[in-house]
């Protein structure tokens, strides 16, 4: 068929009485040409009926959506639609509680004697993984069924909420630190590398697993060795640094290879 | 023959050959062969019979323990591009949970956006499938807020979003009201024109009034596969005026 006169696609755009055939034929065409789809986009715009039209499909959806859709509403809207998309909504009361952990570590460290053994650098490397373990978990996600088979599960949004657990849990616990001496620089890599270790794992083993298996080790392996002879944990010194660097090299390595495994449901939580 | 072949499909939305599938330890599906296209599948079966196993396979949450399985003309767990599969996939669990605090309006959303749709698309996407459900006048409700059968006219509008070329839904009508089954029935109808609409349920009605297709399982294999009416006709003579000729069918190749 030849392209359609400006008569016909007028008629046809103010939806104008046409025989049944010629519609078949000038839809058809409607859809090959892209020409011809463009002239009638042209024609339904010079439609001086379009406004009243427009105003009355815009009265008739007015009432769904509903009051208190001003600018308030939007902004609220938005708001919690992007809280939503980096951390589960149901999180934040258990990262407040990973956080006050070494909160109360330091109150206690801080009111007791100077001998007081150092509490808060011994627990500070493993807040940030317990975060992390949190945010990633059948239990503080209810709606984890429906999130397993979605497109977007899987290693980012992993990554994506082990940023929140890092930017909610990082700062508090570095403020405190520095009010008792425990400086960053002693904790925060190897709270990295455990962050990364327990991704690593938890790809194979789940990452709930993996966390309680990491302060197993560190609570058996550090924690109760320096705190009944009082000595400063040699794994936190300068010296363990490119130890822990290692450790995260590795464990980001495996965490690559089995990275898959996040997308499958029951495996890594 | 010819005409038949040009009916089918290019790309089966499911095809499984000799499909095995896990449940704990038990092998709950047992090597199953299933070619299905557009259309609305009924899987039937006593409870134990591998019904939601056999959909959790289908949506890509169970892998297959033995066998091959296709969804969308994607292999699944064996090379085949997961996350182009779920990007065509609408799944309901047969029970789900969700964030009590969210509005249904929320919750669609948030789905849409783990399905990747574009940003933009996505508030008219979940107005949409909000529509579809019956749930316009509770949009802005919390979840909290409603009865369970809303919550799963919820889950069923977050299926819905993007319009799936594979609906998996496991017992989509479960605490629904009669009413409201019916539009239900009515929209699975319409869905299954263009999309394969996968589900289980327990609801005789369900399967004679939307369904297309019906897969009887048993112990984990297939005991039947043919229309309402096919099934229907295997019913025996006797039964009770409160049993349905479709209801002894069923009773008759679970035999």
């Amino acid at each position: 068929m030849s392209c359609i006169s400006d008569d016909l696609l007028a008629r046809y755009a103010t939806g104008d009485d046409l025989p049944e055939e010629t519609l078949w034929v000038l839809e058809a065409h409607l859809e090959t040409c892209p020409e011809c789809r463009a002239r009638m986009a042209v024609a339904i715009e010079a439609d001086p009926e379009l406004p009243a039209l427009v105003e009355s499909i815009r009265l008739e959806i007015a009432p769904r959506l509903g009051p208190g859709r001003g600018r308030l509403w939007q902004a609220r809207h938005r708001l919690r639609r992007t809280l939503a998309r980096w951390a589960v909504p149901a999180i934040l009361p258990w990262l407040a509680m990973t956080v006050a952990v070494p909160l109360a570590a330091t109150l206690l460290e801080a009111a007791g004697p100077d001998d007081m053994p150092p509490l808060l650098l011994l627990i500070a490397p493993l807040v940030p993984m317990l975060g992390v373990a949190v945010s990633w978990n059948r239990w503080t996600d209810p709606a984890h069924a429906l999130v397993a088979v979605a497109p977007r599960s899987g290693l980012p949004l992993v990554l994506r909420r082990t940023l929140v657990a890092l930017l909610v849990t990082l700062p508090p616990v570095a403020l405190a630190g520095l009010a008792v001496g425990a400086s960053p620089a002693r904790w925060l890599l190897p709270g990295l590398a455990f962050t990364t270790v327990v991704l690593a794992v938890g790809a194979l083993a789940g990452v709930t697993r993996a966390a309680i298996g990491v302060t197993v080790l560190w609570s058996l392996g550090v924690i109760l060795p320096t705190l009944s002879d009082l000595t400063d944990p040699v794994l936190l010194d300068a010296a363990a640094t490119p130890g822990w660097l290692a450790v995260i090299v590795c464990a980001a390595a495996a965490l690559t290879r089995f990275r898959y495994r996040f997308q499958l449901e029951g495996t890594s939580r | 023959m010819r005409a038949i072949e040009e009916e089918r499909p290019l790309v089966w939305p499911v095809k499984a050959e000799g499909l095995s599938v896990r449940a704990g330890r038990r092998l709950a599906v047992d090597g199953i062969d299933l070619d299905l296209g557009p259309g609305v599948h009924g899987v039937l079966g006593p409870n134990g019979a591998g019904k939601t196993t056999l959909l959790r396979a289908l949506a890509t949450v169970q892998p297959p323990a033995a066998g091959t399985l296709e969804l969308i003309g994607q292999a699944v767990h064996d090379g085949g591009d997961l996350r182009a599969v779920r990007r065509g996939l609408g799944y309901l669990p047969q029970a789900f949970g969700y964030y009590k605090r969210f509005t249904v309006r929320e919750f669609v959303e948030y789905l849409a956006w783990l399905k990747e749709l574009p940003a933009h698309d996505i508030p008219a996407a979940a107005q949409r499938a909000i529509d579809q459900v019956g749930l316009t006048a509770r949009a802005d409700d919390k979840l909290r807020t409603l009865s369970g059968g809303m919550v799963r006219r919820a889950g069923l509008a977050q299926a819905l979003i993007g319009d799936p070329a594979l609906l998996i839904l496991d017992e989509p009508t479960a605490g629904v009201d009669p009413g409201q089954r019916q539009e239900l029935r009515t929209l699975l109808r319409g869905l299954g024109r263009t999309a394969c609409v996968v589900i289980a349920t327990h609801v005789v009605e369900d399967v004679a009034a939307a369904c297309t297709d019906l897969i009887v399982l048993s112990e984990g294999k297939v005991a039947f596969r043919g229309t309402p009416d096919e099934l229907a006709a295997r019913a025996g003579d006797g039964g009770d005026e409160l049993t349905s000729t479709f209801e002894r069918g069923y009773v008759e190749v679970l035999r």
